[in-house]
């Protein structure tokens, strides 16, 4: 009983976390942008592009942990430089993008919502896939259903969250389906990747197919289940500097570190994998 | 020259000079609260409209928007009227609390609401867990969800009108209606509902333009899936995701089916002087 | 008279209030409960209606206790058998006036048609017929009064209440009402007690007065005897007499401060003397009557009174004094001018207090 309790608390938090995550995102619009004037030398290398003032990085919500870790460490190595981050599901920071939102740096979760800034000229470098992603189905801690294999989330009686085709997740998650030959009545298309698992971690569902670093993240609340189709549907990370950045130099400066020996390091421990 | 004569004369008069320091922002306010909506207007995709407007999702949204924001208010009728008319007609301790507590979702950020939804009647949820339990009955992810995540959201609305109309109220009526042997159930029925009805009215159209517009919390506690959770709102937001055109061409039937059914009631319900 | 039909004794403690009043009347009568703002007339209004709960006495109608306290019993204000009608009237303002009628009918069960069916009569019984479909918005003061009467008497109560039931009207509609009013109270079998501040509605339409102030009863008595002998200055200044409270000894009643009045009876003890406005007659210079009431006062203030001129003197003997205004101009009384006052014993009324 009392840790049913402590964990629902837990949730609570986490779920709480999110909902200022969202409103941070809504308001990402007016966020204050980058107070940078050192875009004039863009002669900087590539290997040590000189970084200062405030980098604004949009990023998939999948990314949070790994990136805001990435941010302390590059502040540390970068001294006189500030990485803000605005988490949200790509598809949607995409659209801010393309909306004119000041961002230096988005990273998404699929290529397809990079293509949709990319498209609108809105990158000035080409996107470059920095990790990828596994899926794995998230289940209640303890897996209470038994639920082993993307087959057994078909199974009447079996409550199912999965996100929404517009976010990559969904798709991503979709193509593991249609590989499976799995069809499937999910109860809710969720909106990103973090309220799919919210849902678990809450006991709503009994399984979301969730990225395999959600499941990470969330840090013993939910238990992970590997499946063979996974394969079919890795998620490509793409990365690159928006093309309006108000300060270009830090963008590039914090890409080539995410690309380093160390930011890959804190990725993969994470759970993602190098392309 | 009566009363009302001189009033209207005064009033005609007073008219003519109206004050820059209020005429300013009040054009302003207009200006700010139109503006947004011409944008949506004038940018909306009007050639793409029939094809995006074709699809039986954007209809089986609506159609789900308008049954739950009305179920919502009716929820909130049957329940906040009552709960008006103990707030507003007794004394008891703590009385004030729970006025505020009444009021708390008007400040509650939605999402939060959602996820208070769940913990209290999720499958897991205090309540929810016996629900489950003793009758195989869960709330999240069903149409009754949004219902009750639109109801929580809009009630308060409710309520308030409720309230204040039901103080405005002579309680001496019901007293009258006592000495004639109606029991204090019936003076409420017979005479108090029936004096009060513009404010129901004015709080059901509140209730219910706030149930139609409705987020946060029916995301968070009912989900999204088309047909049974996804209303208007919601399919707007996930169209946002990929579609901007699609978007604003639903929220556009979303505003011109609003627009419409508040012209309508308005003259039915709100009487304004 | 057997057991009165009404026998109340309404005893309501609140804060900075008690109201201790016995009430009793037989069948058929009318009480008139007269008294100042803030007397009590409206609680034991609402007490007697059972709006108000007693916190001790009690309350008997025909011989049924609808209240006591002592025994915890307290009969709520929908099962007694009273009609009341406010003083605005309170008709319900989304119904007909046929519907507002018929509303105690429906009440105890009858369905529309049969409550309408049941209120058409009184609407005749008030010339109200062309007015039955009408909202209480569109009747006049008068129409709704009769509204709220026959809304009342609908129910066949066994104690009609009326609270001052001709305040909202105007001067003349109140004549016509007020007539109308007695005809209808006339011809009702079971007690109404009608609360008023109106000595002339009171008296006009009441068998019975009873006079209190702060929330006791100060006089009861007809109409007749409460106007010839008052016992308080309230109800000397209702009923328009100057009155004395003092000591008689034989011809003379010897006031507090000093001063005596001359009367025509003879009289020891305690005792009150009265007279007119009318009865007082005013001179520049001592008069050289044969008056024996003479007193030198001072004009306090003056006003007209109908088509009278009613000065207010005070001094020794503070009184009102009326006068023709062509008598004021010859005086050229003016406030703070001097005057002597003479009144004829034989004008006077004294009687023991």
């Amino acid at each position: 009983m009392t840790t049913t309790r402590s964990r629902t608390a837990a949730a609570t938090f986490a779920v709480l976390a999110l909902a200022v995550g969202l409103t941070a995102c809504s308001s990402s619009k007016s966020a204050t942008p980058a107070a940078s004037g050192a875009s004039g030398s863009a002669a900087a290398s590539a290997s040590a592009p000189k970084a200062t003032g405030t980098i604004t990085v949009f990023a998939a919500s999948s990314l949070t942990g790994t990136f805001n870790d990435l941010g302390k460490k590059f502040e540390a190595a970068n001294p006189g430089t500030t990485v803000k981050f605005n988490y949200g599901g790509s598809s949607a920071l995409a659209q801010s993008i393309v909306a004119g939102a000041p961002a230096d740096v988005f990273a998404a979760a699929s290529p397809a919502t990079m293509k949709t800034v990319s498209d609108a000229k809105d990158t000035a470098t080409d996107p470059k896939v920095f990790v990828r992603n596994t899926l794995e189905i998230a289940v209640p801690k303890g897996n209470p259903k038994n639920l082993t294999s993307l087959q057994a989330l078909a199974a009447p009686g079996v409550k199912v969250a999965l996100c929404a085709t517009q976010v990559p997740c969904g798709s991503a998650a979709q193509t593991a389906l249609t590989a499976a030959n799995v069809k499937l009545t999910p109860v809710t298309l969720e909106q990103d990747v973090k309220s799919a698992l919210t849902k678990v971690e809450l006991g709503e569902v009994d399984a979301s197919v969730v990225y395999q670093t959600d499941v990470q993240a969330a840090g013993g609340k939910v238990d992970g289940v590997n499946f063979p189709e996974a394969a079919k549907a890795i998620n490509d990370y793409p990365i690159a500097e928006v093309a309006k950045a108000p300060n270009a130099a830090g963008a590039e400066a914090f890409i080539a570190f995410v690309e380093s020996t160390t930011g890959m390091q804190v990725l993969t421990t994470a759970g993602f994998q190098a392309p | 020259m009566t009363a009302i004569d001189t009033a209207v004369a005064a009033r005609a008069k007073r008219g003519s000079r109206i004050p820059l320091a209020l005429l300013l922002p009040a054009l302003l306010g207009l200006v700010f609260l139109v503006l947004p909506l011409a944008g949506l207007l004038i940018r909306a995709p009007w050639s793409a409209m029939p094809s995006e407007l074709s699809s039986a999702a954007v209809w089986d949204a609506l159609k789900l928007s308008l049954i739950c924001a009305t179920s919502a208010t009716g929820v909130s009728l049957v329940l906040g009227v009552p709960l008006a008319w103990l707030l507003a007609r007794t004394e008891f301790p703590g009385r004030r609390v729970i006025r505020a507590l009444v009021t708390l979702p008007l400040v509650l950020p939605p999402v939060v609401g959602g996820v208070a939804l769940l913990l209290a009647l999720g499958r897991n949820g205090i309540v929810g867990r016996w629900l489950d339990s003793a009758f195989g009955i869960t709330l999240p992810f069903t149409t009754t969800g949004v219902v009750i995540a639109e109801a929580f959201v809009a009630m308060p609305f409710l309520v308030i009108s409720v309230e204040g109309a039901l103080r405005a109220a002579d309680p001496r009526y019901e007293e009258a209606a006592a000495t004639l042997g109606a029991s204090r159930l019936t003076a409420f029925r017979r005479v108090t509902l029936p004096m009060i009805a513009p404010g129901v009215g004015a709080g059901a159209v509140l209730a219910w333009a706030r149930a139609l517009g409705e987020f946060g919390a029916t995301i968070t506690f009912a989900g999204n899936f088309p047909g049974k959770t996804q209303t208007m709102p919601l399919a707007v937001y996930l169209a946002m995701e990929t579609d901007p055109d699609a978007a604003i061409a639903l929220s556009l039937v979303l505003l011109a089916v609003s627009v419409a059914v508040l012209v309508g009631l308005r003259d039915r319900w709100m009487s304004t002087p | 008279m057997t057991t009165p039909s009404l026998d109340a004794h309404l005893r309501v403690e609140r804060t900075g209030f008690s109201l201790d009043l016995a009430l009793t009347a037989g069948a058929g009568e009318v009480i008139a409960l007269l008294g100042p703002n803030g007397a009590g007339k409206t609680t034991a209004l609402r007490a007697l209606a059972g709006l108000l709960p007693l916190t001790a006495g009690h309350l008997r109608l025909d011989g049924q206790t609808l209240e006591n306290p002592a025994a915890g019993l307290h009969t709520a204000a929908e099962r007694r058998p009273v009609g009341v009608v406010f003083q605005d009237y309170l008709l319900f303002p989304h119904l007909s006036a046929l519907d507002n009628i018929g509303f105690g009918l429906r009440c105890r069960g009858r369905s529309k048609k049969e409550s309408r069916a049941e209120a058409l009569p009184w609407l005749t019984r008030m010339d109200l017929e062309e007015h039955a479909a009408k909202r209480p918005g569109k009747l006049s003061g008068g129409q709704a009064q009769r509204v709220a009467l026959a809304r009342a008497l609908a129910i066949g109560p066994r104690l009609l209440l009326l609270d001052e039931p001709l305040a909202a009207l105007d001067a003349r509609t109140r004549l016509d009402v007020r007539s109308q009013l007695r005809r209808h109270l006339a011809e009702f079998d079971a007690v109404a007690v009608l609360v008023t501040h109106d000595p002339l509605d009171a008296m006009v339409l009441a068998d019975r007065l009873v006079v209190i102030e702060e929330g006791r009863v100060v006089q009861a008595g007809t109409p007749a005897e409460i106007a010839r002998r008052p016992r308080t200055d309230y109800i000397a200044r209702l009923v328009g007499l100057n009155l004395y409270q003092g000591v008689a000894d034989g011809r003379r009643v010897k006031l507090e401060g000093g001063t005596a009045v001359t009367i025509a009876e003879e009289l020891t003890g305690p005792a009150f003397v009265a007279f007119p406005p009318a009865a007082v007659t005013l001179h520049r210079s001592r008069p050289d009557s044969s008056a024996r009431n003479v007193w030198e006062l001072t004009v306090a203030g003056l006003d007209l009174h109908g088509d009278q001129v009613r000065a207010d003197l005070t001094g020794p003997l503070p009184l009102a004094a009326d006068l023709t205004p062509a008598a004021a101009a010859e005086l050229d009384l003016t406030t703070g001018a001097t005057v002597w006052a003479t009144v004829k014993a034989a004008q006077t009324h004294a009687y023991p207090a």
